[in-house]
C-alpha cells in the first residue's frame, strides 16, 4: 500500500462520496456550534422544514458574545441577549446538547471540546469558527467553516469540501527557557506569512512538538489559520492518550477501548509525500512579539521591527500602514514600550497551563500601576481548577481578577474591549485593526510576556524574570 | 434553496488596493450580533468607512461617489481570519456580485461560493493593472464570464482566464445550492453511517 499522511488517512475515512470534478462530501463526527454563526442556519431549517440529522453529534456553547462578569444576571446588550436566546431555543427545539451561560460546563468552544472529551484521535470535527484548528492538537481532522456548512453539517452531518494540499512542519531542537508553545506557532507564522500555508492542512511533527503538553500542541495548532492553513494536526502519542485518559468527563459515545485498539495508526506512514516540506530549528526560537497588524507580523522580543529596506517595494504601502496604525516606526526597538492593558484568556491561551505561566511570574510582584488587566479562563473548568490551585488567591495579591470564562477581549464582541490608541500585549491570536476594539493596538505574545508586562508596565523580556525566580 | 444565478456580469468597479484585507476590517465583530443574514452592508468596512465620532471618512473609497458597481477589486491575500460569512453577506448586501483579487483566504473564498459572490483569481500583474486603471478612470468597465472562465477590461482591454472549481460553477451558474444537494444524498450518508459502525464494532 502506498504510505499515506495522517491527514489523508483521516481523510478517506470519511468521504461518503466524492462528487465527479468536484469537492468531496465528507461526513463529520463532531459539530461544534456558538451563538454568533448558527442563527442563520437554523434559519435556514426552520424555512426547509427539515429537523438536524444527528444532534447527538453536535454540541454548543455560548461564548463568544458573553460577559465576562456578573454572569448569573441578565446579559445587558439586548443583541447579544437576544442571540444567547436564540441559540438556547434552538437547541431546545432541535434536541442539541447545549453547555449554556452558568452550565458548569461552559466555556469557549475550543477549550471545552477537548476538556469535556469531545475532540478524539482520528474524528473530523468543524465548527462556524475559524480556531477550530485547535482540536487537531488531538490527532484530528478539525478546521473552521461559514454558516452556510454549519447549515449543511446540522442537515446532513456531512459538508462539502475540496481536499487540500499537505504540508508538515518538522521543529526539531529544544526550546530555550521561557520559551513557550505561542512562540515556536508565532515565530512559524512570522517565517512564512499570514497566507504562507493558505491551500494547505499542515502536520506538525519533530522533537519541539513531541515534548509539548497537550495545552502547549493546542495552542500551535489554534494558530495554524493565522498562516492561512485550513488546519493543523498533531499525530497522537502517550501525552495525548495519558490526557484522555485523565480526563475526568468522558462525552456520550467515548469509547476508550476502541480507542486504544485504534490510535497507533493515526501516524503519517514513513515515506509518505507532503506537498511541502518545512524544517525549523527550535532552539533558535525566543520569546516572540508582534509588531504590525497581522499575526505575520511578529519578531523575537529582543529584535527591532524591520526597516523598509528588507520589505519588498510592493508590500511597503500596507506595511507601513501598519506600522502607522500601531504608532511604530520601522526600525524601532519594543523592548521598553509602554503598555496600558494585558489580556490574558482566549481559546489560544486561556487554559490552565496559561495561567499557571502567568501566575508563576507575577507571584510575589506587583500589578504595574497604568495597567488595566483582564484575566479571563477559557472555561468554568479551568476557572474551577485556578482556584482549586490557589491561582486567584496568587493573582488577586499581585493585584489582578480572574474574571468569569468567555472570549471577552479576543474580538471584543462584549464590553471588554481596548480603548482607542491604547496598547495591549494579548495572549490572544490575532492583531488586526479594531479587533479588540475599535483603534486598539494589539501586541500578540505568550502569556510569559503577558505577564512581565502586567508588572512593568512595559514590553518586557519574561527571561528576565525567570532566571530572577526560579 | 435556489440561489440568484451568476452568469455574466459587467460593471464598473471600486478598487481597494490594500493586502490582508481580514474579514475583521470587512465586517468588525460588534456588529456580529444579528440573527439573520441581511442588512450586513450598511456596516460593510465600517471602522475605514466612519471615523470615531461616526462621521463618514471623505478619503474612503465606498464615499466617493465617483466610484461605484458591483465589482470589487482588493489587493492580494483578501478575506483572511474570522470565518465570519457576515463578511460575505456584508459584501453581497452592498451590492457587490464578485471580488477580484490575486489571492483570496480559503474559507473566505469557499462563503463567497456559498452566497453567489464569485471569487475572481488573477495573477497579480493584471491586478496591478486593473488597480491602476480602475483607480484613475472610475467609468472604466471590467466584464466577468462565468461560462467561459474569462474576466476582460471593455471595451478593449486585457483579458485573462481564471479558475473555478466544475462543481461550485455549476452550482453559480444555475443557483444552485449546496444543501440541497447533500439533502438528496441522504440515503448514502445513512449507509455511510451505517458500514462505519460495523467497522468499529468488529
Ligand atoms: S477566543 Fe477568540 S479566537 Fe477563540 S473562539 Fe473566541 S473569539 Fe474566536
Amino acid at each position: 500500500m502506498e504510505p499515506k499522511t495522517l491527514f489523508d488517512k483521516i481523510w478517506d475515512a470519511h468521504v461518503v462520496q466524492s462528487v465527479e470534478k468536484g469537492p468531496d462530501i465528507l461526513y463529520i463526527d463532531q459539530h461544534f456550534i456558538h451563538e454568533v454563526t448558527s442563527p442563520q442556519a437554523f434559519n435556514g431549517l426552520r424555512k426547509r422544514g427539515i429537523p438536524v440529522f444527528r444532534p447527538e453529534r453536535t454540541l454548543a456553547t455560548a461564548d463568544h458574545n458573553i460577559p465576562t462578569k456578573d454572569q448569573d444576571k441578565p446579559i445587558r446588550d439586548e443583541l447579544s441577549r437576544n442571540q444567547v436566546d436564540r441559540l438556547t431555543e434552538n437547541c431546545r427545539d432541535f434536541g442539541i446538547e447545549y453547555f449554556g451561560l452558568n452550565h458548569p460546563s461552559n466555556g469557549i468552544v475550543h477549550v471545552i471540546g477537548p476538556e469535556m472529551g469531545y475532540t478524539r484521535p482520528g474524528m473530523t470535527i468543524v465548527c462556524g469558527d475559524s480556531h477550530t484548528s485547535t482540536h487537531g492538537a488531538f490527532g484530528a481532522v478539525a478546521f473552521g467553516i461559514g454558516t452556510s456548512e454549519v447549515e449543511m453539517a446540522l442537515a446532513t452531518q456531512c459538508i462539502l469540501q475540496p481536499r487540500p494540499k499537505k504540508m508538515r512542519i518538522t521543529v526539531n531542537g529544544k526550546l530555550g527557557k521561557g520559551v513557550t508553545a505561542k512562540d515556536v506557532i508565532m515565530y512559524i507564522i512570522s517565517h512564512i506569512s499570514t497566507s504562507g500555508a493558505t491551500g494547505y492542512f499542515v502536520e506538525y511533527a519533530g522533537s519541539v512538538i513531541r515534548d509539548l503538553s497537550m495545552e502547549g500542541r493546542m495552542t500551535v495548532c489554534n494558530m495554524s489559520i493565522e498562516m492561512g492553513a485550513r488546519g493543523g494536526l498533531i499525530a497522537p502519542d502517550d501525552t495525548t492518550m495519558k490526557y484522555l485518559k485523565d480526563l475526568k468527563s468522558f462525552a456520550p459515545g467515548f469509547d476508550w477501548d476502541a480507542l486504544l485498539s485504534e490510535w497507533k495508526e493515526f501516524q503519517s506512514d514513513p515515506g509518505a509525500v507532503f506537498d511541502r516540506e518545512l524544517e525549523i530549528n527550535g532552539s533558535l526560537i525566543r520569546p516572540m512579539i508582534t509588531f504590525g497588524t497581522n499575526p505575520g507580523m511578529g519578531m523575537a522580543i529582543d529584535d527591532t521591527i524591520p526597516d523598509t529596506d528588507s520589505i519588498s517595494a510592493d508590500d511597503t504601502p500596507s506595511f507601513l500602514k501598519s506600522l502607522d496604525y500601531m504608532g511604530f516606526v520601522p526600525g524601532m526597538k519594543l523592548l521598553g514600550h509602554p503598555v496600558d492593558y494585558v489580556f490574558v484568556g482566549s481559546c489560544t491561551n486561556g487554559r490552565i497551563e496559561d495561567l499557571r505561566d502567568f501566575a508563576r511570574v507575577v507571584k510575589g510582584q506587583k500589578k504595574a500601576p497604568g495597567i488595566t488587566a483582564l484575566i479571563v479562563p477559557g472555561s468554568k473548568a479551568v476557572e474551577k481548577q485556578a482556584v482549586s490551585e490557589g491561582i486567584d488567591i496568587i493573582l488577586k495579591k499581585a493585584g489582578f481578577e480572574l474574571r468569569q470564562p468567555g472570549c471577552s477581549s479576543c474580538l471584543a464582541m462584549n464590553e471588554d474591549k481596548i480603548p482607542a490608541g491604547k496598547y495591549a500585549v494579548s495572549t490572544t491570536n490575532r492583531n488586526f485593526e479594531g479587533r479588540q476594539g475599535p483603534g486598539s493596538r494589539t501586541l500578540l505574545a505568550s502569556p510569559l510576556v503577558a505577564a512581565a508586562a502586567a508588572i512593568t508596565g512595559k514590553v518586557t523580556d519574561p527571561r528576565e524574570f525567570i532566571r530572577q525566580n526560579n | 434553496m435556489p440561489k440568484e444565478k451568476f452568469t455574466l456580469l459587467e460593471s464598473t468597479c471600486v478598487p481597494l488596493p490594500f493586502e490582508n484585507i481580514d474579514t475583521d476590517q470587512i465586517i468588525p465583530a460588534r456588529f456580529l450580533s444579528a440573527t439573520t443574514r441581511e442588512g450586513f452592508g450598511e456596516n460593510l468596512f465600517r471602522d475605514w468607512r466612519y471615523d470615531k465620532s461616526g462621521q463618514k471618512n471623505k478619503d474612503f473609497i465606498l464615499n466617493n461617489d465617483r466610484y461605484g458597481g458591483k465589482i470589487l477589486v482588493a489587493g492580494k491575500n483578501f478575506g483572511s481570519g474570522s470565518s465570519r460569512e457576515h463578511a460575505v453577506w456584508a459584501i453581497y448586501d452592498y451590492g457587490f456580485r464578485a471580488v477580484v483579487s490575486s489571492f483570496f483566504a480559503d474559507i473566505f473564498r469557499n462563503n463567497s461560493l456559498n452566497n453567489g459572490l464569485l471569487p475572481v483569481i488573477v495573477p497579480e500583474k493584471f491586478l496591478e493593472n486593473l488597480l491602476d486603471l480602475v483607480s484613475n478612470d472610475p467609468d472604466r468597465k471590467v466584464r466577468i464570464d462565468l461560462e467561459n472562465q474569462v474576466i476582460s477590461i471593455v471595451p478593449d482591454g486585457d483579458s485573462v482566464q481564471f479558475e473555478i472549481n466544475p462543481y461550485k460553477k455549476e452550482c453559480l451558474l444555475k443557483g444552485l445550492d449546496d444543501i440541497d444537494y447533500l439533502l438528496s444524498k441522504k440515503d448514502l450518508i445513512t449507509a455511510f453511517e451505517k458500514e462505519k459502525k460495523a467497522k468499529n464494532e468488529n
